[in-house]
């Protein structure tokens, strides 16, 4: 993923807002992992965070599906806000997938179960609706042969090609991705991007925290950089790679490019 | 990769040298490999051929297998007369002679009704909601059934009950009722609401602290004082209380050693699809953790099946108590042995099914290759 095709970034988009955060805070006992962090996401926006270990990148997309708490702030996601009502966390879980970086498929089920369960259980779609939806997307993953298999049996990329389909068997309106390919082989990291690419031609909004930068150059509207729990320089990714502003930007940017 | 390469064409392997395979092979590799082998093995041989004799001659070869009294049996061997004449009393108690059918077909019900679940070609679908309906209405038949005062049938009280038919109504009941309770404590101790997380903790640690004999003593002797004069509810149910609750606590950390094992990750996967607590669980967690924790449930329910028989003590007539009646009548002085030892060998032949039923479950049940 060397290539910096100029990418469909280009696209105009619509200035309906997705997500947003205001001056979020979050604290682990006394440590403070998110400061004042504000971020506006536009529909069919496609994001990478970037950052250290430890930057809070994780922590700022799991905080949007509520997987994380904030002590301070406020999340407004497709208009709803964010609060410690249990109904309408999960009215806003439905519409957010999530990929893991450890895929977290669900061992005792097969691939196809594994995609259904949620349509089914929360979607109350009809069985036969939801195998049909979910064979279209494992289609798209290109692994429908293994609708059947256990994920035991798959392979990491295939795991993780799984794990998209299953988020997105529930039609979110936004993915957010975990470092998807960090617990992968080489080999299998490229399968697992270009799903990922695909999704991003279709015009998903999509929040992606990962170090593949080759991936960040051909289809991020912006790239994010955090360092110690706070954003500290966006941009597009043109001007972020050649010009990047703050120094910390450039000794992290030397430090994954040059390795 | 190159296509020119020669191709490679490997030497056939030799066969295994004779002396190594087989049973002279087995027997040498493991009998008989070194000094110390050789004489343990010649010492084994020999306990063996001090035991095992005598007692084939003893419940075997010179064994009486009929008659109908205790003249017929010849001294020296085991007199399975005893257990003959008193079979019927060993499996219904004092369950009156003309009704003892009922028991029967309480039995025949429940083989027939629970056996699809054992088939391979029912579909796991169907056992589930198979097994949650006999779940709801086969305690209620069963009832209906043993009890009687309806449809006709005369009521037999539960004080009649007695031999194997209340040693299994005890451990049915108790097995089917600790394990649902216990997986709700199990959830209720790990819960994030310190009311609901304090008030399991204590349940399970009282129970976990009384020996059970204790709680057969208080519910059978002590609770009626507590109660107003003229409630009296059965000693079986209040047996049948006490056996539950202690050992759904024991099931309750059995199964919180289940859900600890399951990685943070599941329920996370869970929750950011959009499922609520009680479908994380019911379909996500607690599956994976039951089927990791299958041996230790099915280790409280041989407890608890053995436990059963402690019920003698508040004057319940199971399965051993029948037997320890039998040998002190006057006609049958003498043949305790071989009372206790059939009594042993069907308990060991309920409890080794059902050790043997959940190592064949783990297999099937086994989806491989967890992360």
């Amino acid at each position: 993923m060397s290539e910096s095709s100029p990418s469909s970034a280009q696209k105009p988009l619509s200035d309906q807002v997705m997500i947003t955060l205001e001056s979020v805070h979050k604290w682990y006992g006394q440590f403070h992992v998110l400061k004042d962090i504000n971020l506006t996401v536009q529909k069919g926006e496609r994001i990478v965070i970037c950052g250290p270990s430890g930057s809070g990148k994780s922590t700022t997309i799991r905080c949007i599906n509520r997987l994380e708490e904030y002590q301070r702030g406020r999340i407004t996601v497709d208009g709803h806000e964010l609060n410690n009502d249990v109904k309408q966390i999960e009215r806003i879980r439905r519409e957010v997938g999530m990929v893991f970086q450890h895929f977290n498929l669900f061992p005792h089920l097969t691939v196809l179960e594994n995609c259904v369960l949620a349509p089914i259980w929360v979607r109350k779609q009809p069985r036969k609706q939801a195998e049909e939806a979910a064979m279209h997307y494992l289609q798209r993953v290109k692994i429908p042969e293994q609708a059947h298999k256990y994920p035991g049996q798959l392979s990491g990329g295939q795991q993780q090609r799984v794990a998209i389909a299953r988020s997105l068997c529930m039609n979110p309106k936004i993915m957010l991705f975990d470092e998807p390919t960090s617990a992968l082989d080489p080999e299998m990291i490229k399968e697992v991007l270009e799903t990922m690419v695909t999704l991003a031609e279709d015009g998903m909004t999509m929040l992606c925290v990962t170090h593949e930068m080759g991936f960040a150059k051909t289809v991020a509207h912006r790239v994010i950089f955090m360092d110690g729990g706070e954003i500290i320089e966006q941009n597009t990714p043109e001007e972020f790679f050649t010009h990047p502003r703050s120094d910390r930007t450039k000794l992290f940017l030397s430090q994954i490019l040059h390795h | 990769m190159s296509e020119s390469s020669i191709a490679h064409v490997p030497h056939p392997n030799l066969p295994p040298p004779s002396n190594s395979i087989g049973a002279i092979g087995w027997v040498r590799h493991n009998l008989l490999s070194s000094p110390l082998n050789i004489a343990l093995t010649l010492l084994a041989i020999w306990l063996l051929y001090l035991i095992i004799p005598p007692i084939l001659r003893w419940a075997i070869i010179d064994a009486t297998w009929s008659g109908d009294n205790r003249e017929a049996c010849h001294p020296g061997g085991a007199c399975w007369v005893f257990i003959q004449v008193h079979f019927g009393q060993f499996m219904y108690g004092f369950y009156p002679d003309g009704q003892r059918w009922r028991v029967d077909l309480t039995a025949l019900l429940l083989i027939f009704g629970a056996a699809p679940l054992f088939m391979h070609a029912v579909s796991n679908r169907l056992k589930v909601r198979l097994g949650l309906g006999l779940l709801v209405i086969y305690p209620v038949i069963a009832f209906f059934l043993l009890k009687g005062g309806s449809f006709g049938l005369p009521v037999v009280e539960t004080s009649q009950w007695g031999g194997l038919l209340l040693t299994l109504v005890i451990a049915g009941v108790g097995m089917t009722a600790a394990l649902p309770l216990g997986i709700l404590l199990a959830l209720g101790r790990r819960s994030r609401l310190p009311a609901i997380q304090t008030l399991c903790v204590t349940f399970i640690e009282f129970w976990r602290g009384v020996p059970l004999i204790t709680v057969l003593f208080m519910s059978s002797v002590m609770l009626p004082l507590f109660l107003p004069a003229g409630m009296n509810f059965d000693k079986l149910l209040r047996a049948l209380i006490g056996v539950t609750l202690f050992q759904s606590a024991y099931m309750a950390e059995v199964v919180r050693g289940g859900l600890q094992a399951i990685p943070k990750g599941q329920v996370e996967a869970a929750a950011a699809l959009g499922l609520g607590y009680w479908k994380t669980m019911g379909l996500i967690v607690l599956p994976q953790a039951l089927k990791l924790v299958i041996p230790g449930i099915v280790n409280t329910f041989i407890a608890l099946f053995k436990d059963t028989s402690l019920v003698l003590i508040i004057g319940l007539f199971d399965l051993m108590n029948m037997v320890h009646n039998a040998t002190t009548n006057p006609d049958w002085l003498g043949f305790s042995t071989e009372g206790y030892v059939f009594a042993a060998a069907v308990y060991w032949l309920f409890c080794f099914n059902m050790s043997h039923f959940s190592q064949k479950l783990e297999k099937r049940l086994h989806t491989g290759h967890k992360r």
